[in-house]
């Protein structure tokens, strides 16, 4: 059995929903967080961290029964797991695989963390837009105060 | 719109053609010539923090060129203390005036007007970032001392951090090849992330908290006011800001050329000594903000400043 096949295996297949997969190693936490799933809903979720992995050397699971991604969600998942691949489950079969497009700019997922900037004002209507300055690693910048972000703490400035 | 909201707005090349613009007006500035080039516009003058300098030299310029300029006035008696947003004052100011020049202590808020608005914006400071309109008129002093902006040894000392100021100059002077050395105390040393961006640019800066030693080798001091709050009691504030005042004992290995500017307000950076030397430039530097200000509105209001303006103008 692959490595792939065994880290797969270690939870068990789902008949609907979203697989998420290659998520880097210990960030599935904020995935879910980033997601909005903090067991206060109904569906089940399963989820494995650090398993190994041939592309990644080690990487986390997550599944989440009964629920399909929407594209806004998968570009908030971005700004943790750019690389993670997504697949759609329907009874028991890939349905769809989708991409995460980290795009240049990252508009409305997140407030910029810095605490002077003017978009900390909650009824200021424009949107809040994240530069995406570097991918590997990630550095964003706020289009408004050109401040670098804090990566993780963007997931506590989620929109 | 387009605006200034930092100097990445502009190319070296409009930099530049620009300054020579704010040559030409000298005359205009001075009230020697008069030359209603920006006649029947208005100025919206919105300043959400104290300012004088930016203020009134926004102000002198407008109306050197035959326009009208209107003030927002004290914040305390607007609607921003009811609570209005910054977007919606824009709104209003927007269709009352030709053109917007504003400060706001808030970092990001020029271009966030910027986006909020139809007329242009300029950025007269918002909080710790950038102040791009400031650069003009520091770039257009130290070419009117040593006749280029190119591979100087500039030294910019004192509070780097929260001094907007230094921010905007210094991604400025290192597009045009100049040296550049920081020189401030360690919990004012320039931000991280502006360091990089001009090393990634391949400029090479240098970080120092040895003000003094670089004198010799400067053709441009420009030193900031250390601000009293940023430290925790009174004594360290005393003990790092006497490291970075200068008296004009300390000048006498500067360069003969040499200038020393301030964005002035002043306080004890500069002893007053220096004031007398030939190497004082900041009281120019300020009247100066009137000529870059009156071009970078020309610019942005699309009117051409002529090249012999003489023959443009009339008597004062």
């Amino acid at each position: 059995m692959s490595i792939q096949e065994q880290s797969m295996r270690r939870v068990t297949a789902i008949r609907n929903g979203t697989v998420i997969d290659h998520v880097p190693a210990g960030k599935a936490l904020s995935v879910l967080k980033m997601l909005g799933i903090d067991g206060s809903m109904s569906n089940p979720v399963s989820l494995v961290m650090n398993v190994p992995s041939q592309k990644m050397g080690g990487k986390d699971i997550i599944k989440v029964e009964d629920r399909e991604l929407n594209q806004n969600e998968l570009d908030r998942l971005a700004l943790v797991a750019p690389d993670a691949s997504v697949a759609i489950i329907r009874a028991y079969t890939v349905a769809e695989k989708m991409e995460i497009n980290l795009t240049n700019e990252v508009v409305n997922v997140a407030k910029c963390t810095f605490t002077n900037c003017i978009t900390t004002n909650p009824r200021e209507p424009l949107p809040h837009r994240l530069i995406v300055c570097n991918r590997e690693p990630l550095e964003l910048r706020c289009h408004y105060c050109g401040k670098t972000q804090d990566v993780i703490g963007l997931i506590d400035n989620l929109l | 719109m387009p605006g200034l909201i930092t100097m990445d707005d502009l190319t070296n090349e409009e930099i530049i053609s620009l300054l020579d613009a704010a040559e030409r007006l000298l005359p205009v500035a001075e009230g020697k010539l008069y030359l209603p080039l920006l006649q029947g516009k208005i100025l919206g003058n919105l300043f959400f923090e104290p300012s004088t300098r930016t203020r009134m030299s926004f102000e002198t310029a407008m109306k050197r060129l035959g326009g009208e300029v209107i003030n927002l006035g004290d914040v305390k008696n607007s609607s921003v203390v009811k609570g209005e947003t910054l977007f919606d004052t824009i709104q209003m100011v927007d269709g009352y005036t030709d053109i917007i020049a504003m400060r706001h202590p808030r970092q990001g808020a020029a271009q966030y007007a910027c986006d909020s608005a139809k007329v242009p914006i300029l950025n007269g400071g918002d909080g710790a970032g950038n102040h791009p309109t400031q650069t003009m008129l520091d770039l257009f002093t130290i070419r009117q001392a040593h006749g280029t902006l190119e591979g100087l040894n500039i030294v910019l000392a004192g509070d780097l951090r929260y001094g907007r100021t230094v921010h905007s100059l210094s991604h400025a002077l290192t597009r045009f090849g100049c040296n550049v050395t920081f020189a401030s105390p360690e919990s004012l040393s320039m931000p991280e992330e502006i360091i990089s961006d001009l090393r990634a640019n391949g400029a090479e800066v240098r970080e120092t908290d040895d003000l003094l030693s670089h004198i010799a080798n400067a053709d441009v001091i420009y030193m900031t006011r250390i601000q009293k709050e940023r430290f925790p009691d009174e004594d360290e504030y005393a003990k790092v800001a006497g490291a970075y005042k200068l008296h004009a004992r300390d000048l006498d290995d500067a360069k003969a050329e040499m200038i020393i500017m301030h964005p002035l307000p002043r306080v004890n950076e500069i002893d007053p000594s220096v004031d007398d030397t030939r190497h004082a430039r900041y009281f120019e530097q300020a009247f100066n903000g009137v000529v870059s200000r009156m071009a970078l509105m020309c610019w942005l209001l699309g009117v051409t400043v002529p090249e012999d303006i003489n023959a443009s103008g009339g008597g004062n």
